[in-house]
Order: C-alpha cells, then structure tokens, then sequence
C-alpha cells in the first residue's frame, strides 16, 4: 500500500510539474430525483485505465461511510492527506453541487477521465456513475451519469 | 428528590420520548417483516461461491452481492448500460423482485434517528436516549420505593387509576427501555464519534495480484470457504480493469479476492470495537433477532402511557400540593417545617406558619417529611405538622418520615416541636404525631414545646400553640397563626332514592343513592364522600358503595344517637339536595391482579365492599365476611348480594348475625373458616376490611389467630400491602 502512495505521490510530482500551470475548473453535478438519503460523491481524475490519480471533490462529512465509494476509496487508499480541503456536505436527491478547484493542465487533453462515485445510504452503490474525458473539447458539455447522477459538467 | 428528578425530565423531554418510542416501534417490525419474506439458510448449507455461480447464471453484469442481516440477499447489478437491483432467492440464484428500499421506512428513520434535523437531530435523539435512561433508572428506584423494595416489585398495585397503570406498565416494559435507552445513546456516542465503531479500519489494498485469465467465480476458493450466513457484502471487480480483485465483508472481518487465484488478501478481523459495536446495533435495531425486535418494539408502545398518565400523575399532584410563596432552601433557612398530610388539609395551617415564620424576619423551608434530610445546616428549629392516616399510620407524605430519620439522623440538640392534627373521635387521635415526638426524641433532639394537638382542624386550638410557640422562640411580636379551614369545592347532590333496613332491631340504615345534576365527578367505590349538613362548617365522612360509572353516588347510613349528619340524612326527602365532595382514597380498593379478595366488614361497613364486587366484571374469586343483627330486618344489600353470587361476582358470601338464636359476629366466623382463609392467604389473597373501630381491632385479633400456623400475622400482611382497613 505505502509503495503505491509512493508511487502515485511520485506520478503527480511528474505530472504537475507547478501549480504555476493550473486553473480553476468549475463542476456542475446534478443529482436525479431519487428516493433516499443524500448522496455521497467522489470526484476524481483517473488515467485511461481507470487508475486512480487525484481527488477533485468529495461531498459527505462522514469519513466512516467513504468505503461506500467503492473505485476511489480503494484508489486513494482513503488516505486524509488525498481529500484534505476538497471535501463539504453530501448532496440531496434533486439537487445540484457545484464547486470550483484548482487542476493541473498537464492534465487536459492527455488521455485523463473524470469519475464519479456515488453512494446512497442502504441503496446501491454508483461505482464510475460518470466516466468522462477530460478535454479541452469536453468543456461545459454536459455528460450523463448511470445512477444518482443525472447530468455532470465541467468548464475549463 | 428522586421524584423530581423522575418527573422533571419527563415532563422536558415526554413529546421527544414519546416521538422516539412511537418511531422505534414503527420501525421494530421491520426485522421480522424481512425475516418473513426472506429465505434462510442453515450454517453449511450454501456458501458465498455457490451462490455467487448461481446469481451468474441469471445476472451476467452483477456489481455486488449483499446480504442483509435479517437474510435478505440483494444483487446489484448493471446490464446493458441499465442499472438495477435485484432480491434474490439464494438457493437459485433467481431474482424475486426488484428491491426498492421503502420510502415509508427511511422517513421514519429519519424521524427516529435526527427529526429531520440533520446532525443537529441526531444529537436531539441522543439526549433523548439519555432522558429515556434517566426516567427508566428513576422510575425504578421509585417504583421499588413505594413497593418496599426490589424484592416486591411485582407486588399488587394500588391507587388511582393513573397511579396503577403507570407503574404496572413501567415494571412490564423497564427492561425493554433500559436496553433501548442503553443501545441508543451508545450508538448517538458512536455516531459523534465520542466511542470508535472500529469501521474507519480498512483492509489495505492488495499490492500484488496474480496475472492470468480470472477463474469462473464459483470457483474462489475464497468464496467457497465463506458461509452464506456470514456474507455482508461481495463487491465485484470493476469490468475492463485488471488490475483490480473483489472485495468481500463477512461479519467476522474483510478482505479481498484475487480473481485469478481465488486467495483471500490482506484479511483484516473485525476489531472488538468493530464487533462490539455490530452487537450493540442488532440489539438497537432487532436486524438479525427479529423476536428482540418485537420485543423491544413493545416496551416502546409503553411509553406514550407512561407520558400520559406521568403527566396526568404530575399535574394532579401540582394542583393539590401545597402553594408556597418565600419557600427557602433546605441548606439555608434557619426554620424548616415539615408537613404529614394525606390530603393537604395539614398544609394550609403549614401555610400559616410558614407565613408567620416569613413575617418575622426568618428564612423558612416547607417540605413534606418524606424529603427528611438529615442535616439542616443552617436551621435552628424544626417544626413537625402531621396528621395520622387510619389506625395511627403515618400519612401519605411521611410514609418514609421514621426511616428515614433512622437513617439519616437529626443535628444533635436541634429545639423542634410537634403538632398533630386529628379527630378525637378516633381512637388513635394524633397517634402518629406521638410517634414522630418520641422518634425525635430519641435521636437526639431536644423539644421547644410538648407535643400538642389539634382536634378537628381547630383554629383556636393552632392560634394557641401559635402564642406558646412565639413566646418560647422570644419573638419581639406575638406569633399570630389565623388559619381558616378552606371549604372543598363541593358539588350539589339531589337525593333520588332510599333503601330502608334495620327499624326493628333499633338500627335504622339507609342505603341512600344521588344523582348530580351538573354531572358527575370521577369517583370509585372506597373513595369517601364528605357531606355537610346545614349549619356544620366541618364534612363528615362516608364511604362510597359506587363508582361514577355506576351513574349515582350511593352511601350507605346508620342513624347514631346526636348525629348531626347521620340525623341529617335520614330526614332527607326524595328529590332534596345536600352538599358534598369527593375525597379520593385511592389505598382502600382491591389491587391489581388475579389474586383472591377477601373482604370483611360489619354493619354499614358493607357499603364500599359491595361497591368492590359490583364492579369485579373480570369475576375475580371474592370472599366476603359480613355481621349483621338480624336477617329479617338489617341483612344489608341482600337482593343484590344474591344476585352477585349468581353471577359470579361474588365467590362466597358468609353472613352472621348478632340477634338470632346462635349469634355469631364476624370475626367468630373467621376463625371457624380458618382452614378455607389459610388457604386463600397463601394463593396470595388480599384483605379489605371495613367496618367500626371495635369490629376491626377483633378481626386483627381473629385472623392473627387464624393465620399463627402458617407464621404470618395481620402486621406481616399490612407490611406486604396486602392488608388495608377503611375503619370509623
């Protein structure tokens, strides 16, 4: 586990050679009407394969319930340091999340996606409910999501 | 003390308890609604590989496979880019119906768990739990106060009807509550983080996994090695990513799955905390001991009675209890009064003391003598009012009063003096005041006046002791105590019909019925009725043969030479009214329960017992003794009598008479049926004895006797509540 930390901490130290070159990218989530709690999401970049690489956002206080989070909890090892100071409320059935944070450019236009889990307290788990490309091209065109997300935006 | 630290909370707390009871009821049938309709499995029947190749066969995109702890198997799965879930019978492997969780069940978690209130709900919820903890535990400790101890607590209950179901309800659901109250505030502690759960420990994720096609899932050995029983969770690798393993929870730990290998990885045991916590939650929520679930459940619907009748109980108490301005506290007033009283009478001339005391400059403390505490610090005299409840008992506010100063003690030398408020007409007058005076005595403090008395509430007599005391505490002014007995509330009676018995044996009685015409006050048979007669400032006292639901008040009344009252009332024409309150006496009627009834009385005595069996409807087995003079004239009550025993509502009626050939008086019969009372006294009867004085002091005598084989006397009775007298 420490070795793969390790490694990914070593991956973005590549990747992101500065924050010099990174902007501020705003996310649009909105959730389906859905029966049940708030949901919990994680909003992560991974590579092509779906390897794990950083943590956008995750909405849901509760540390316990990130296992539910299924890809990105075992993605970034749950490890505090990944989602300190990208985290705030769960987000309600109907609702819409949007927040603003800083990315990398390296990252644009090089192969990336932007995932999100969800989670819904004694409901089915959305294990990549959104899957998208993160591209230049992509930016402010809405994506649909598989499970409690109904529609997921980004603009560059 | 303790009961105010039972009522204060709940009445803070009774709609919140209440709201989580109601909810925690809802919700505890669910457990056992799953188990119905789930299919179980015995241990070693099925394991999670078989039931993971059997779900294959029927959901080729399953995700995740969960087993819920009531056994319902839940397969999530997405096929065709379409998401769903699915109940599974776990034997086939074959969807059932697609699983929505209910939307009904979820609101009223909410409720329960936070009132729609987010965290600041759930901390709402927690304080509830600990109010619930809080009355459970006290109610308890009252509970077997007022029943002598734990070893009584499923003693017959007595009192009003509040009282009654009150307790009886609360000693049939504390342990339910206990164990609900306990649960929940461990899990609210959980939920804030206050005790760890032992679920922030995760298993490490595997760094190794083998390389090579993955095996059909039935085929993991790990999965074949895990009892369906035991399965939480199976978590499916996500398709297209080979690098990734399945994720298994059971209820013993959790792991990982390598698809190629089908080993188990970096399996990491539940944590105590983990299990402990698992524990605690099925025994909370019932999931998994649906029985326990129910159970639970049902204490809980105990609750909103015990709100309602707690609250009924508080604000009757409220209403009665004494109204003390300038009342200051135990620590520091340099004069405490204490008060015995049965029914309040006693606190209005504490009133006028406590004023006086006021007046003059003192710092004054009332309180009934059941709060006796002991050490006073700053007091500097003590004055004891009390009145003496039925054969020279103490009243209902001092039951605790010698015990207590047995136990607790009094400041050595401490100056008290004792006033005891009675009727001389007793035989006991004031016996329970001489008792306190002796006990104080005894204990070490040293008397400002001689005990005195005051007969049927009289002004002069308490204005005099007021004058001998304020000269004797050296006040500067005379310490003038005015004190007027407040007239009860009383309601208009008319007299609608009468029974006549008793002209030739020189012992007329009337059975004399009234109806109210402004409705009728609550009141059951044994309660007393006060009744004045013109021109009498002071009630005298009757008990009642009815209950209101019987829809009249009815009394039974023997006419004595010179009484006022008795002369009063037989000289009542039909359709007349008279004027009278209802006095409870909620001690004198026949406890809860199925145990037998035997009740003796003589004369007019017959009068509240043949209200008891009028009312025994659920045909309790009831024995009733009853003297006479002669059964052609004075054989009170006998049409109905007969009819009873018809029907069933009486068991057996022993009748003798005085004035025939072979007289006989009651208690004579008692000792020739010792075998058959012996025998009722060990099913655990109890006795209601009414009557005159002389008659009840010689059915002590006679049962004292009858009950010397089986090493149990009238006093061993009483003490077991198992004895009451209504005696004049």
């Amino acid at each position: 586990m420490k070795k793969i930390i390790a490694a990914t901490c070593l991956a973005s130290a590549i990747a992101l050679p500065g924050l010099a070159q990174a902007r501020e990218v705003t996310l649009t989530t909105q959730l389906k009407d859905y029966s049940g709690n708030d949901a919990y999401l994680a909003i992560y970049v991974t590579d092509a394969n779906g390897q794990y690489q950083k943590t956008l956002w995750v909405a849901g206080k509760k540390a316990k319930y990130y296992r539910h989070l299924t890809d990105w909890a075992r993605g970034s090892g749950l490890n505090p340091s990944e989602f300190d100071g990208v985290s705030g409320a769960s987000v309600g059935s109907g609702n819409t999340l949007k927040v603003s944070v800083e990315l990398a450019d390296t990252l644009i236009d090089a192969g990336y996606q932007i995932r999100i889990d969800s989670a819904v307290e004694n409901k089915r788990e959305g294990r990549a409910d959104v899957s998208v490309p993160l591209t230049s091209k992509g930016s402010g065109k809405p994506a649909t999501g598989s499970t409690y997300v109904d529609s997921f935006t980004y603009d560059l | 003390m303790l009961r105010q630290f039972h009522s204060l909370p709940g009445l803070i707390a009774a709609l919140l308890v209440m709201l989580l009871a109601i909810s925690g009821a809802v919700l505890s049938v669910d457990p056992a609604l799953e188990r119905l309709h789930s299919t179980s499995t015995a241990a070693g029947q099925l394991n999670v590989g078989q039931l993971a190749g059997r779900v294959a066969s029927h959901f080729p995109g399953v995700e995740q496979i969960q087993r819920t702890a009531s056994g319902t198997v839940i397969v999530y799965y997405n096929q065709d880019g379409q998401s769903g879930a699915e109940k599974v019978d776990p034997l086939t492997g074959q969807g059932l119906a697609p699983y929505e969780p209910s939307a009904f069940t979820r609101w009223m978690k909410d409720l329960h768990r936070s009132l729609f209130m987010g965290t600041p709900g759930h901390g709402v919820a927690g304080a509830g739990a600990l109010f619930m903890l809080i009355l459970s535990v006290s109610g308890a400790l009252l509970l077997a106060r007022r029943l002598g101890g734990w070893r009584n607590l499923w003693r017959p209950l007595r009192g009003t009807f509040s009282q009654r179901w009150h307790a009886q309800i609360g000693r049939l659901v504390l342990l339910g509550l206990l164990l609900s109250a306990l649960s929940g505030l461990y899990m609210s502690a959980t939920t804030f983080g206050l005790i760890a759960d032992g679920s922030q420990n995760e298993p490490a994720f595997p760094t190794h996994i083998s390389a090579g096609p993955a095996l059909p899932v039935a085929h993991l050995q790990a999965l074949q090695s895990t009892d369906l029983n035991d399965l939480r969770e199976l978590v499916y690798p996500s398709p297209g990513n080979p690098q990734d393993v399945f994720s298994l929870r059971t209820t013993q730990g959790d792991g990982y799955v390598d698809p190629v290998s089908g080993t188990l990885l970096s399996w990491q045991a539940h944590d105590p905390m983990h299990n402990i916590y698992q524990l605690i939650y099925q025994l909370h929520t019932g999931e998994g001991l649906w029985w326990l679930g129910l159970l639970l459940g049902l204490c809980a619907l105990g609750v909103p009675l015990m709100s309602v009748t707690g609250i009924l109980l508080w604000w009757r108490r409220r209403k009665a209890g004494p109204n003390l301005r300038y009342n200051s506290p135990a620590h520091s007033a340099d004069s405490v009064i204490l008060v015995g009283s049965e029914n309040n009478s006693t606190w209005g001339f504490a009133n006028t003391l406590h004023d006086a005391l006021h007046q003059a400059g003192h710092r004054v403390h009332s309180a009934p003598m059941n709060d006796w505490a002991g050490e006073y610090h700053a007091a500097q005299r003590l004055f004891i009012l009390t009145a003496t409840h039925g054969d020279g008992d103490a009243p209902a506010s001092a039951s605790q009063f010698l015990a207590r100063l047995k136990h607790l003690g009094v400041k050595p030398g401490l100056p008290f003096a004792v006033l005891g408020l009675g009727d001389r007409q007793f035989a006991q007058f004031c016996q329970y005041a001489h008792q306190v005076q002796d006990a104080l005595l005894q204990a070490g403090g040293s008397p400002l006046l001689g005990l005195e008395t005051v007969n049927r509430q009289s002004s002069q007599e308490f204005a005099r002791w007021g004058l001998a005391l304020g000269e004797v505490l050296e006040l500067e002014q005379p310490l003038t105590l005015v004190h007027t007995p407040e007239r009860p509330r009383s309601h208009q009676w008319v007299l609608s019909t009468r029974t006549v018995y008793g002209e030739q044996v020189q012992a007329p009685t009337h059975v004399l019925r009234f109806k109210a015409p402004a409705g009728l006050p609550g009141f059951q048979a044994g309660d007393l009725v006060g009744i004045f007669a013109p021109d009498s400032p002071l009630p005298r006292f009757y008990s009642l043969a009815s209950s209101s639901e019987d829809g009249v008040l009815e009394i039974c009344v023997r006419k004595h030479q010179g009484g006022v009252c008795s002369q009063f009332l037989h000289g009542l024409e039909i359709g007349a009214s008279i004027d009278a309150f209802i006095q409870p006496n909620p001690q004198f009627r026949p406890a809860s329960g199925t145990h037998p009834v035997i009740l003796i009385g003589a004369g007019t005595g017959i009068g509240p017992l043949a209200g008891f069996i009028r009312n025994n409807k659920a045909r309790h087995p009831m024995h009733l003794y009853w003297g006479g003079r002669n059964p052609a004239s004075d054989f009170l009550y006998e049409p109905e009598l007969n009819r009873y025993l018809a029907d069933q509502r009486l068991t057996e009626l022993r009748a003798v008479f005085s004035q025939v050939q072979d007289r006989s008086y009651v208690q004579d019969r008692l000792i020739s049926d010792a075998l058959a009372l012996r025998r009722l006294i060990e099913k655990g009867a109890q006795v209601l004895v009414c009557g005159s004085r002389e008659m009840a002091q010689g059915v002590i005598q006679a049962l004292d006797q009858v009950l010397a084989p089986l090493n149990l006397s009238v006093l061993t009775l009483k003490a077991q509540g198992r004895y009451r007298e209504d005696v004049y």
